[in-house]
């Protein structure tokens, strides 16, 4: 099988923020957490190889931590779309055009209806500003967009003859659908997975820039942004650098999640070959 | 929400009057008024409209902080120092048209000491025995006790005359004695005076006046390159300065403010109750990197709750002297350790960005810091009213303020007899001496109790249009007084 282009590039560009946000567990050139006024605003040199921002810190570690913080809170917010999202989509196709199917397609609706990051600052408005705020607001809306992706994908499988086999052979919805559904839209979910990862990104970012996302001292690329603002005539790196990793991080995962597509859906693969 | 701020300055770059004439003017401001009654609203921003340009008192501040005539053209004290007699200058009527003589006086006096009174700084007038009027231009006061700053109490934007018909609507449509009138107030957006033009005393130079509120420091800076305001007299963003210095289109004006900027410590709040906990906190902060680094240089570093420009300050930053080691043997001696306090920051940029270096401070003590961002409302709910916090940062813009520390119920809940005690003996004081030898004491003993972390006098950056003559360089109240600004032709 021949990789696409977008997925070796996304990859490898998605992959540097993750392998900078794993290493700096282990490692950063400077602390994050100790500010050193003396050093306020440096251009970049040896020693500061980004520079420092307005209180002295290392925008290079700042900006490794700061992809912890990203990944982290955008990580949970797919794990939880995922976990509720699919469970619900599976239940949907399974007993297609029953109530259970209108209730979960329309509960999706309703969320669906509403602007989501107006939402995510609602919550996070009411509970309190906090990471884990953050992540639920994200979270919540990655449900319906997995219930439906699973439906879709598994109202199609379940025509098969296949299935109509399984279900001849005794076998209940339940097993159906993990055994035989499951597998044959995996490769829907990792797709809309890394999309859904890159908007985490994006709404962690947009979240910590007004204030409601990871609260200080945690380093967001959001927050960088936000103190920056006022210094983008003085020091315009200071904004232009976290501006780069998000879009550098979010234009990585979209290449990744369309090569993905083209790699693993057989559709698709047919068509150009 | 990016997209959001940058529309808002894309308003903000539109819908401004064009530069015009050279007889109005256009500041900028941070905060909205939330009412324009100064006799009923705590918010510096009230004064900030009002003070001499809408409402006047007996006497005022000058731009040097000296107490001049207002109202009163002139007064005498009697040798006993108990009966203050205000001549009122002749002619002065409000906006409405109405005459203001001693009768207003005493109704606004009255008013202002009353049981009931919603004046925010009732200790202003609790002095006051007894308002007499003698005649029209004519109205005697009499003291409990003498008092040498009675004068300056009658400066204050809180002790502003107003007239029995419309104090009670004053908070929305003002009818002071002042030089200007309320022409229009579009709320979130701007307050415009207008010249008025049956005042008593010199008519100011300006025709039309407008506020303009701009909360965000960014479009704060926007609007004053486009021109769109022509004065911001408090500049939110200090980052910026260096760039207007280097426009010759703008002035910057850098004075010294009443606004002492303490770390705020809740000493009701286990465990900074402990005095040695409040020291531990104090030692652990290092001024200048806070003043560098959330001011970008500005502010002098204080010792203590008291202006560095008044003449009897003492410089006490020796006794909260920079000493993480000394900060972690007293946590030791309290026996405290594993310590997290909780840090309410309102919006300033000198709380939101000071909090975030002292945090680091505290971290190197050992003290952990939950930091929580929050709105005006939602810090004056919950810190000030609700006295629910552990450390907040704010500054004290009025005045000789440091009275609030005898006062047990403040928000941070500073409760000692012998300050109360010292605070009373300085009130019922006249003679200039022993003031300032009382003063001197009342410094010394809050520096040694560790009530607050005193951080760092708030400087007044201001960015002007260099053709601008009269704003005030320095800030005695916080007042925009405009009865003095010109345009440089």
């Amino acid at each position: 099988m021949r990789w696409p282009v977008q997925l070796i590039i996304g990859a490898i560009l998605s992959g540097l923020f993750v392998l900078a946000a794993a290493a700096s567990f282990l490692w950063v050139p400077h602390e994050v957490s100790t500010l050193s006024i003396a050093d306020r605003l440096k251009p970049p040199s040896a020693r500061y190889l980004l520079g420092t921002d307005h209180f002295g810190r290392d925008i290079l570690s700042m900006l490794m931590v700061g992809a912890r913080t990203s990944i982290a809170v955008a990580l949970v917010a797919v794990g939880i779309g995922v976990a509720a999202g699919v469970p619900l989509g599976l239940a949907a196709a399974a007993r297609r055009g029953s109530l259970l199917d209108e209730i979960i397609m329309r509960g999706n609706d309703l969320i669906f209806a509403f602007p989501s990051l107006v939402i995510a600052i609602l919550i996070t408005a009411v509970f309190g500003p906090s990471a884990l705020n953050a992540i639920l607001a994200i979270g919540i809306f990655n449900i319906p967009v997995f219930a439906r992706v699973t439906r879709g994908g598994a109202l199609s499988i379940w025509t098969l003859d296949y299935i109509l086999a399984a279900r001849v052979a005794g076998k209940n919805a339940l097993r159906i659908s993990a055994e035989h559904i499951l597998p044959n839209i995996l490769n829907l979910l990792i797709v809309q997975g890394t999309i859904q990862f890159s908007l985490g990104i994006l709404a962690e970012a947009g979240l910590s820039y007004v204030g409601l996302g990871a609260q200080p001292p945690t380093p967001s690329w959001g927050r960088m942004l936000a103190d920056a603002q006022t210094m983008i005539y003085t020091a315009p790196r200071l904004a232009i650098l976290p501006g780069l990793a998000i879009v550098g991080m979010v234009l990585g995962l979209n290449l990744m999640g369309d090569g993905l597509r083209d790699a693993l859906d057989p559709r698709l693969r047919r068509a150009r070959e | 929400m990016r997209i959001i701020r940058m529309t808002a300055a894309a308003l903000a770059l539109g819908a401004g009057p064009a530069l015009a004439a050279q007889d109005t003017i256009t500041l900028g401001m941070q905060l909205e008024p939330p009412n324009l009654d100064p006799t009923g609203g705590a918010a510096a921003a009230i004064d900030e409209v009002t003070y001499a340009n809408i409402f006047e008192g007996l006497t005022r501040f000058a731009a040097d902080g000296a107490i001049i005539p207002g109202l009163a053209r002139s007064w005498d004290i009697s040798e006993d120092g108990l009966t203050y007699t205000f001549h009122l200058a002749p002619g002065v009527t409000f906006h409405d048209g109405t005459a203001m003589d001693a009768g207003d006086v005493k109704f606004s006096l009255d008013r202002a000491r009353a049981e009931d009174s919603t004046n925010a700084q009732k200790a202003l007038f609790a002095g006051i025995a007894d308002v007499a009027v003698i005649d029209p231009l004519t109205v005697r006061i009499t003291l409990s006790a003498p008092d040498g700053g009675f004068a300056f109490k009658m400066a204050w934007g809180d002790a502003v005359i107003v007239a029995p018909e419309s104090a009670e609507t004053n908070a929305a449509a003002p009818v002071g004695t002042g030089p200007f009138k309320l022409a229009r107030w579009v709320q979130g957006d701007r307050i415009e005076l207008e010249r008025h033009p049956d005042y008593w005393g010199a008519a100011p130079a300006l025709s039309k006046a407008t506020f303009r509120f701009i909360s965000d420091p960014n479009a704060a800076f926007a609007a004053m390159m486009a021109g769109d305001v022509d004065a911001f007299p408090v500049f939110p963003a200090p980052e910026t300065l260096e760039q207007f210095k280097a426009d010759p289109r703008f002035t910057v004006i850098v004075g010294s403010t009443e606004g002492e900027t303490v770390l705020a410590m809740n000493n009701k709040q286990k465990p900074l109750d402990d005095v040695r906990v409040r020291a531990a906190v104090a030692h652990a902060i290092n001024r200048q990197d806070i003043i560098d680094g959330a001011m970008f240089g500005y502010g002098t570093p204080i010792g203590t709750h008291f202006a560095p420009h008044n003449p009897d300050y003492i410089d006490l930053t020796g006794i909260s002297a920079y000493d993480p080691e000394k900060s972690k043997a007293l946590l030791k001696a309290a026996g405290v350790s594993d310590l997290t306090l909780r840090m309410a920051l309102p919006p300033p940029t000198y709380a939101r960005r000071g909090g975030e270096i002292i945090a680091a401070q505290l971290r190197e003590i050992g003290i952990t810091t939950e930091i929580t961002n929050m709105e005006w409302a939602q810090w004056l709910e919950q810190a000030f009213r609700g006295k629910d916090f552990d450390l907040t940062i704010v500054s004290h813009t009025e005045p000789m303020d440091i009275g609030i520390y005898a006062r047990p119920d403040y928000y941070f809940q500073y409760d000692d007899l012998g300050f109360q005690a010292l605070l009373a003996l300085l009130d019922n004081t006249s003679a200039p001496e022993a003031r300032s030898g009382l003063l001197k004491a009342a410094q010394g003993k809050i520096a040694m109790d560790y009530v607050n972390g005193y951080l760092f006098q708030l400087a007044k950056t201001g960015v002007a249009n260099a053709k601008i003559k009269g704003l005030w360089e320095n800030a005695p109240t916080q007042a925009n007084d405009l009865t003095g600004v010109t345009w440089e032709e």
